[in-house]
């Protein structure tokens, strides 16, 4: 039976790329934010998962607003990267996992969610960047699953939505007869809004208290709208969203095996943890 | 849209009302992730907003590079990125713009907010 191994959360800003593409890790900028993440690549060496589940927001790259799912699933034998409009070096194409893709979307939808689903699919900047975090080799050993969640475009699906469909995704990858670990990875956040008199807007209370509870409380978050959200975490800040469903995928009880947390990098609160479910 | 929340200072929640309102300025900005659309923007202004039928609002707001401005005319965040990437601009730039400050004192409130009580 396959299972959930882990979930890493981490922030996925557009900035990280440019200073990967600079070879900027140990530039006293950049380290407290780079450094935090050899815990986990020392632990994803030894627990060596098969497949990452990759629950992020996209930026305009794969998506306009002609057509803007809530949530959607890519199910494509593989997935590129591509020029988002600042000339990052894109990533190697990363390898999918088709079959797998199928079982979520199926497990999924009987429960009620309503996907939209992606045999061709770019994944942007807030799939490749953790994943170049979590491999900075970028020779992928492993297959990718993208489960994108709207936060271009209001109204976002609430956090106790998201929360749950990470519960479902859980359920699914339980489901499957085949031997795979599953590693799930949230991208966004913490606090930070790019837009408005408001930009540069940081909440480090708010941010540390989600993290606690994301060990301690891990519905604590949904009481809040998305509106909410925003007025406490920034325009931006709402990609915790990625964070809730990363959770909820796995199970009641986990254990915080590493966590950091860093401002700024660029106009963000950067935030990372390595969570593992107890049985 | 229909939905009455507070107001946030300082922030405009991109909904179906920006949505509306920003489509032919944020359907250019999406055309930029093609660097030949770049290109093709620097080369002719006018005619490559005329092309992506920009209302005079957003036209203005493009040509005064100013992103409130640019906000106000129906701009999405995730789409502007794609526009300010042609000059060059990192979100830090973008962001002194909007709060009137030098990326110097921008940078230093951000670093600030590490003082923040918790």
């Amino acid at each position: 039976m396959a299972r959930i191994i882990g979930a890493v959360t981490t922030s996925h800003v557009p900035a990280i790329g440019r200073a990967i593409a600079r070879q900027l890790q140990q530039d006293p900028y950049w380290k407290p934010f780079f450094d935090g993440f050899n815990p986990v690549r020392q632990w994803l060496a030894e627990v060596k998962p098969d497949v990452v589940i990759v629950l992020y927001n996209d930026h305009g790259l794969n998506f306009f607003l002609d057509k803007m799912p809530t949530f959607a699933v890519g199910a494509a034998p593989s997935y590129s990267n591509a020029d988002e409009g600042w000339g990052i070096p894109a990533v190697p194409t990363l390898p999918g996992d088709a079959a797998l893709s199928w079982q979520l979307i199926e497990s999924l939808v009987a429960e009620d969610f309503d996907l939209t689903t992606c045999q061709e699919m770019l994944v942007d900047h807030a799939f490749t960047l953790p994943m170049a975090l979590l491999w900075p080799d970028q020779a992928w050993p492993v297959r990718t699953i993208p489960v994108c969640i709207n936060t271009v475009q209001a109204p976002l699906p609430s956090a106790a939505r998201c929360y749950r469909l990470g519960e479902a995704i859980g359920r699914a990858v339980a489901a499957w007869p085949g031997d795979e670990k599953v590693l799930v990875l949230g991208t966004g956040g913490l606090s930070h809004q790019l837009d408005g008199e408001r930009a540069g807007f940081i909440n480090k209370a708010f941010d540390l208290k989600f993290m606690d509870s994301l060990v301690d409380d891990p519905r604590w978050a949904t009481q809040f709208s998305t509106h909410q959200l925003v007025e406490q975490t920034g325009t931006q800040g709402v990609e915790l969203l990625m964070w809730l469903a990363a959770r909820g995928a796995l199970g009641e009880r986990v254990r915080a095996l590493h966590r950091n947390y860093h401002i700024p990098i660029s106009n963000t609160a950067s935030g990372l943890m390595l969570l593992e479910p107890v049985a | 849209m229909g939905q009455n929340h507070p107001e946030i200072p300082g922030t405009v929640i991109f909904d179906g009302e920006q949505a509306m309102k920003g489509y032919a300025l944020n359907k250019m900005c999406f055309s930029f992730n093609d660097a030949a659309n770049r290109a093709a923007f620097v080369a002719d202004e006018d005619g490559y907003c005329a092309k992506y039928g920009l209302n005079a609002q957003q036209r203005a707001a493009i040509a005064s590079r100013n992103v409130l401005a640019l906000i106000a005319a129906g701009g999405n965040a995730y789409y502007l990125a794609k526009f300010a990437g042609i000059f060059g601009l990192d979100m830090q730039d973008i962001g002194a713009q909007q709060t009137g400050l030098t990326k110097a004192e921008f940078q230093a409130r951000l670093l600030a907010a590490n003082d923040q009580p918790v």
